[in-house]
């Protein structure tokens, strides 16, 4: 029971993101029908949703969104600022309202539905004068006792246990192609049709008919579990080409004298066809249980023993009707996630972890079987191994590409932010994504969102400046930011851009000497200072605003992004804007790497870096820097920075690495190729070494560091900067 | 095609048979047959076993022969029922409209 609500929840939220999305489309000029259209539909479902499930307070408050949306849809009032806003809070409340049933409180929460009450006013404020007359829905009207409670009082409720469709076909849609009989005729897919009655009484007179004009009408009534939106279904393609009313199982009485009052055709008339479909009176019902009963009795086990079995219960008052509903509804969602199944597997991301973490053996495994083979010289050997290194590496790069999703889901997130954030400022921002197909790790997704949600925000805070400022300025009026994803060198990068004012370098000096992060004689270069938001307890605006200043500073977002094995940095120009690209490993586990050594001991590049190897020439040095075709080209030994001892050969190598767009060398002795690498992380002790990423087993059972390359071009760079401070603004420059 | 072929019998009646289909593609073709056959004689014995197929319109020319004749008080029988009319007629729960005692027979069938 619990099951069908979670299922209505989660398919409702659906719809609501998607209207959500139709609604700021259309806030940005999209007057497209089929945005409206997809907009009304998603409300539609939700309704529908509600009231199979019998959640008349969700129910009672989409239709009042439903009504406003119609108006939109038949174009009687306007696209506004203001009634998109009173939109979206509609949907904020639905949001709320599932929040509720998801937690398992059918009931009516009474704070809530004030609130409800509220949203609901305002949303009738903008269908205009006739807003009240249109609140009787033109048909499939529901239970709803005055208070939307949901009383099933056995005395109102009709005794039909059939579903009770009744549809009108309109007169041209014989010419366009459709045939009703086959419309009808799908029925029986979805149960058994109980009765049907033909009504003809349209027909006019022999002389006046048009053979080729359809004027026929039907009262069905069909035994079935379907939903209600699979019955809509079935007339779907006719939708606009029929009158259809569809009465779930025991309806109200009042339902079906509604029903026979909007029908053309004489009440009397209709009346009796009711009764003679069985949809009306209790002995009608009985009569047809008895024949049921017989009729079962004769095929044993064969149709659909359980609901008859209900429908006996019911009668007999043994069990409540909603209870057999519930039931039956039930059966028939197992059956229909059965043929889900069927393309997609849930799978539990741990299973999916121990499988990524056997691979990672399997690849340390077999290329220990590679360098055994190699040492044998066996040719064929040889051969076998490395087929079987190839055949791992495909199955290494499919068992990482199950863990990949899109960013952007995790984006489109951010619409509705920028939308509320520059409202509630009162600035004018447009908010550009790209890169919304990028695909990375799906742990990394999940914990990528608050950190991005803080620097938007800050982007919209402190980021834009107001209008005033930017008109004066001479910059458009309206804000930009932007959020980009792409692949680079093995990393992933997700940039919040917003062409706002800049940090300001002296503002935040002054303010870090201030908060004694730093001494006031310390010389650094912009690039440093500019880095100094990320420390902890730092704030440069004055004001604590509702968006920032929440106690959540910029430590914590680099902080969060650190523990994902990535990097944030900044760069800004005073009046230009800020960029704060965050890069983040590409995946968690394993890496393309190369392995490279350093006397008796190994090192691996991760192999997305490297752009190019060549041999050290001492011609083409000076200090730290080499000359590479005319580019200088600042690099590391590593036979120094790691204290490696003994003598360097004559011959070294230079790897030319870049990592965020710059370039380094580092020295090495010997070149090894191309390695497989699953990262091992390296224990908490060793966690504040510079310019190590991981370790790695080697095919020998050799340890081998995992070279952390953007920490190493940093320092390269960085090293040269300290070294010729009079070139200091050169590097810097180049880096943007 | 809808081929249709009449013949006087000895009671009288007007034995009109059709052949082929009953379907919108011929509807018109087929109402004017039945109302000339309606008006030629008090009885029209209609016989459909050799319908081939038969949709909504064909379905609807049939209530509306009924109605005719009804109207004029002629009579209207419907001798021999295809496999595709029965199916139909039974679908809509139409059989007792027509009343034809052969439409019981062919049931029974």
């Amino acid at each position: 029971m619990d099951e069908i609500y979670g299922v209505f929840a989660q398919e409702s939220r659906e719809n609501l993101t998607e209207m959500e999305a139709g609604l700021l489309r259309m806030e940005q000029g999209d007057h497209d029908a089929e945005t409206i259209n997809a907009i009304f539909r998603a409300a539609h479902t939700i309704k529908g949703g509600s009231g199979v499930v019998e959640l008349h307070h969700v129910e009672k408050f989409t239709h009042t969104l439903e009504n406003l949306l119609d108006k939109l849809r038949n174009g009687e009032i306007e696209v506004s600022s203001d009634l998109i806003t009173a939109l979206l809070k509609g949907c904020d409340h639905l949001n709320a309202l599932l929040v509720l049933v998801e937690a398992g409180n059918l009931e009516p929460d009474p704070v809530l539905d004030e609130a409800g009450v509220g949203v609901a006013e305002m949303l009738k404020t903008f269908v205009g004068g006739s807003g009240s007359s249109s609140d009787a829905p033109k048909s499939q009207k529901l239970t709803e006792t005055p208070g939307g409670e949901v009383h099933r009082d056995g005395t109102n409720v009709a005794t039909g246990d059939c579903w009770h469709i009744s549809v009108r076909f309109h007169e041209h849609v014989l010419t366009m192609g459709m045939d009703p009989l086959a419309f009808l005729r799908y029925l029986l897919n979805l149960g058994e049709i109980a009765h049907m009655a033909t009504v003809a009484d349209k027909m006019p007179p022999a002389d006046e008919m048009n053979p080729e004009a359809c004027y026929l009408g039907f009262e069905i009534s069909l035994r079935s579990h379907a939903t209600k939106e699979a019955i809509e279904d079935v007339f779907k393609f006719c939708r606009d080409d029929c009158d259809l009313h569809i009465l779930p199982p025991n309806s109200k009485l009042e339902d079906y004298l509604h029903l026979i009052e909007s029908l053309p055709e004489e009440s009397l008339r209709l009346g009796e066809i009711l009764v003679r479909s069985g949809a009306l009176t209790k002995e009608e019902l009985d009569e047809g249980l008895r024949r049921q009963n017989a009729a079962s009795r004769l095929s044993v086990g064969t149709d659909i023993p359980a609901p008859q079995l209900g429908e006996i219960l019911v009668d007999k008052k043994m069990v409540q009707p909603e209870i057999v509903e519930a039931a039956a509804a039930k059966q028939k969602q197992v059956a229909e996630k059965k043929t889900a199944e069927a393309r997609l597997i849930r799978v539990q991301a741990d299973k999916l972890d121990q499988l990524i973490d056997l691979v990672g053996e399997l690849v340390i495994a077999g290329a220990s079987a590679n360098l055994l083979a190699q040492k044998s010289g066996q040719g064929t050997l040889v051969e076998a191994t490395s087929v079987l290194s190839r055949l791992v590496e495909n199955i290494r790069d499919s068992a990482l590409q199950l863990r990949m999703v899109q960013i952007g889901e995790t984006f489109n997130k951010f619409n509705r932010v920028v939308r509320d954030v520059s409202k509630e400022l009162g600035k004018d921002i447009d908010l550009i994504i790209s890169g919304a197909e990028t695909e990375l790790d799906k742990s990394v997704v999940e914990k990528i969102g608050d950190p991005l949600m803080h620097l938007v925000r800050n982007a919209l805070d402190h980021g834009i400046e107001p209008a005033e400022v930017r008109a004066a300025n001479g910059k458009p009026v309206k804000g930009r930011v932007e959020l980009n994803a792409f692949h680079d060198s093995g990393s992933i990068v997700i940039e919040v851009v917003d062409d706002g004012g800049g940090l300001k370098a002296d503002k935040i000096q002054a303010k870090a000497i201030e908060k004694g992060i730093i001494q006031p004689g310390q010389t650094l270069s912009e690039q440093e200072i500019v880095n100094l938001i990320f420390e902890a307890g730092f704030s440069t605006m004055e004001k604590v605003s509702n968006l920032s200043g929440r106690g959540v500073g910029m430590d914590v977002v680099r902080r969060n992004i650190q523990a994902l094995r990535g990097q944030v940095d900044v760069k800004t120009e005073v009046g230009v804007g800020s960029r704060f690209v965050i890069r983040l490993p590409l995946t968690l586990a394993i890496i393309d790497g190369f392995l490279t050594s350093v006397g008796d001991y190994s090192y691996v590049i991760p192999l997305d870096s490297v752009v190019e190897c060549l041999e050290l020439r001492d011609d083409a040095t000076r200090g730290h820097m080499l000359n590479l075709r005319g580019e200088v080209l600042p690099f590391i030994r590593l036979r120094e920075f790691f204290d490696v001892e003994g003598a360097p050969p004559t011959r070294e190598n230079v790897v030319v690495i870049s990592a965020a767009g710059r370039k380094a060398g580092i020295v090495v002795d010997q070149l090894l190729g191309e390695f497989q690498t699953v990262i091992k992380p390296l224990g908490s002790l060793f966690k504040h070494l510079r310019g190590i990423g991981g370790s790695t087993i080697l095919g020998s059972g050799e340890v081998a560091l995992i070279l952390d390359v953007q920490a190493l071009t940093q320092l390269a760079s960085q090293t040269e900067e300290r070294r010729h401070p009079i070139a200091h603004g050169a590097p810097a420059l180049e880096a943007r | 095609m809808t081929e249709f072929a009449t013949q006087t019998t000895t009671d009288g009646a007007m034995h009109l048979i059709l052949d082929g289909a009953m379907t919108i593609y011929n509807a018109t073709e087929i109402k004017n047959q039945l109302l000339s056959g309606l008006n030629a004689a008090p009885i029209l014995e209609l016989d459909l076993s050799h319908v081939s197929e038969m949709d909504t319109a064909g379905f609807q020319l049939l209530v509306m022969a009924k109605r005719e004749s009804q109207r004029i008080n002629h009579s209207l029988r419907i001798v021999g029922h295809s496999p595709a009319v029965q199916e139909v007629i039974e679908f809509f729960n139409m059989g007792a409209f027509f009343g034809d005692p052969l439409v019981i027979q062919a049931r029974q069938e």
